[in-house]
């Protein structure tokens, strides 16, 4: 099967230092592909990267084998690409259903469908339903950040950390939704929580000083202690 | 309780002139004063959503203003040499008049706005600096095209006849034109609270004003967006100037920059892009110089800075910001 996601060779900058040094990796379709290694080391950037926030020196970002690079972010969620950032991004000031409706690429009968989904996935959001997001507890902000990207249909999740910050409990409930949202969409993973990650990656690349270091199977590296140690310090 | 708060406040602040001003002259000086602040809202309202929604500081605020009310005193110089409505006894003519002149200066500020926006401001965003040297710049250019195109010299504002005078309300002389000036200050904000609140535009607005990265995201063209507020809120600045000069019935080239530091205090102390912010600080500002400069004229430009003071010491985001 064809990949859904495709990095090769992207260098990008941010102001005058240079944080991509020619990452390349591939994602195929119907996995979870989770991207690992330390604090950093180019994660991040390289989901604002691929959404289009920043524009890559060099290199191509290539989705359902399209080159998407040079398109503006608006263009790129627009391609059925939905993001999670780290730090969740919500609108604070914003209810909790206004937050669900401002991520509906339009308010069709379909989306308004998939918005109530989300409320029966996450009942807490429909119990705060009209409250303002900023009031919300950082596990429910992390569940609206989640919920903002399911209301469109996604083929494709970039989700960022979600489990920083959440106390124990709060990811396993997290990770229940995560495994729901497999079953939807493509995901692409940043987790510094190896317990999460190993326990819903299919495929896994370690990142490095802004390149890609490892590609694998996510269950090889659950069971390669050199490599961890190596690459994750664990 | 809490609620109640604000509003106990504002009426106490409202009512404490009374112990140094007579009964009539503080109504008269009320209704100025809500005129003036309403006049300021109309500049103030544009300038916070831009600065708030885009992070852009435009000092060619005060220009689009000036270019408002000229238009506007064109349309009405217009149609008034064509079919004298200015002076007609029909109140119906008068209000066709002002609706035109509205009109003309709304839509002239709008594309000029449009046009700022997509040349000198969209190469400058995030850049401060460069948004205040591009934007100064611009107001030189367009200030000194009024005075090519109109002239350097003061202009005398037609004001139709149904709109000059005052009514005597038991013994109080209450002017026409500034019961107008709020009468129009009250639809806008209506119509920006409902647009803001009400529509999906608005919303898009609300959460881009917020983190307009995150808009972007999420699959809306933010910039599409940024050059509808700059557009709009460049005809708020144009309604602002014409019915400015009708109120002071004169208008002069560098008429915007004496109203863009009115403009700036108002944004300061409301908070940055909330229009409910704008208004507050605009009728704080606007009442405070009119009670003032009937006290002790010379310190009214004085408390009105004070004002300003006052609110960031004790609220450094103003009275409505989110902070950001």
């Amino acid at each position: 099967m064809a990949d859904l996601l495709e990095l090769e060779g992207v260098h990008t900058d941010i102001g005058q230092h240079h944080i991509l040094q020619g990452v390349s990796l591939r994602v195929r379709p119907d996995a979870v592909t989770v991207l690992l290694g330390r604090n950093g080391a180019g994660k991040t950037t390289t989901m604002r990267t691929i959404m289009g926030v920043l524009r890559p020196r060099r290199g191509a970002v290539r989705f359902d084998g399209r080159p998407i690079h040079e398109l503006p972010p608006h263009a790129i969620a627009r391609l059925g690409i939905g993001y999670v950032p780290e730090g969740q991004g919500i609108f604070a000031t914003l209810t909790v259903e206004e937050n669900l409706r401002v991520a509906m690429l339009a308010e069709t009968a379909d989306s308004r469908e998939r918005m109530r989904d989300v409320l029966a996935l996450f009942p807490d959001l429909e119990r705060y339903r009209q409250a303002r997001a900023g009031t919300l507890s950082g596990g429910q902000k992390q569940m609206l950040a989640i919920g903002r990207a399911l209301v469109n249909p996604a083929r494709l999740l970039l989700i960022d950390e979600p489990s920083k910050g959440l106390a124990p409990i709060v990811v396993e409930h997290l990770i229940g939704a995560l495994q729901a949202m497999k079953r939807h969409a493509t995901v692409v993973l940043v987790e510094q929580n190896f317990s999460m990650a190993s326990r819903l990656g299919d495929e896994c690349y370690v990142m490095d000083d802004g390149r890609t270091v490892h590609a694998g199977p996510m269950a090889a590296l659950a069971a390669d202690q050199t490599l961890k140690r190596k690459y994750l310090g664990i | 309780m809490r609620r109640a708060v604000g509003p106990l406040l504002g009426l106490a602040l409202l009512l404490l002139p009374l112990t140094a001003i007579e009964p009539r002259a503080w109504l008269t000086l009320t209704v100025a004063g809500l005129a003036m602040g309403m006049l300021i809202f109309l500049v103030a309202a544009g300038l916070s959503l831009i600065f708030g929604l885009m992070d852009v500081l435009n000092f060619a605020h005060g220009a689009l203003f000036a270019w408002g009310a000229y238009a506007g005193f064109t349309v009405i110089l217009l149609v008034n040499g064509r079919w004298g409505w200015a002076a007609s006894p029909s109140v119906l003519a008068n209000a066709g008049l002002l609706l035109l002149a509205v009109a003309g200066a709304a839509v002239v500020a709008f594309v000029l706005g449009i046009a700022l926006e997509r040349v000198i401001v969209r190469p400058v965003y995030g850049q401060h600096l460069f948004q205040i040297l591009i934007t100064l710049g611009a107001t030189i250019v367009l200030e000194e095209l009024i005075r090519i195109v109109w002239g350097p010299n003061d202009q005398v504002m037609p004001v139709p006849t149904a709109f000059q005078g005052s009514w005597d309300v038991a013994d109080v002389v209450v002017l026409r034109f500034p019961v107008l000036a709020i009468g129009l200050g009250v639809l806008v904000y209506a119509g920006m609270r409902w647009l803001l609140g009400r529509t999906r535009v608005g919303l898009i607005v609300r959460a881009g004003v917020e983190n307009s990265e995150m808009v972007q995201v999420m699959g809306h063209d933010i910039h599409r967006y940024f050059t509808g507020v700059f557009a709009a809120g460049s005809a708020l600045a144009g309604l602002g100037g014409l019915m400015w000069g009708m109120f002071n019935q004169s208008i002069r080239p560098s008429m915007g920059g004496e109203q863009l530091i009115f403009a700036f205090i108002v944004v300061i102390i409301g908070g940055l892009g909330s229009v409910t912010g704008s208004l507050v600080g605009a009728l704080l500002v606007g009442l405070s110089y009119n009670y003032v400069a009937y006290l002790v004229p010379k310190a009214a430009i004085g408390v009105t800075m004070a004002i300003m003071v006052l609110v960031l010491l004790v609220r450094p985001t103003g009275l409505f910001g989110s902070g950001k």
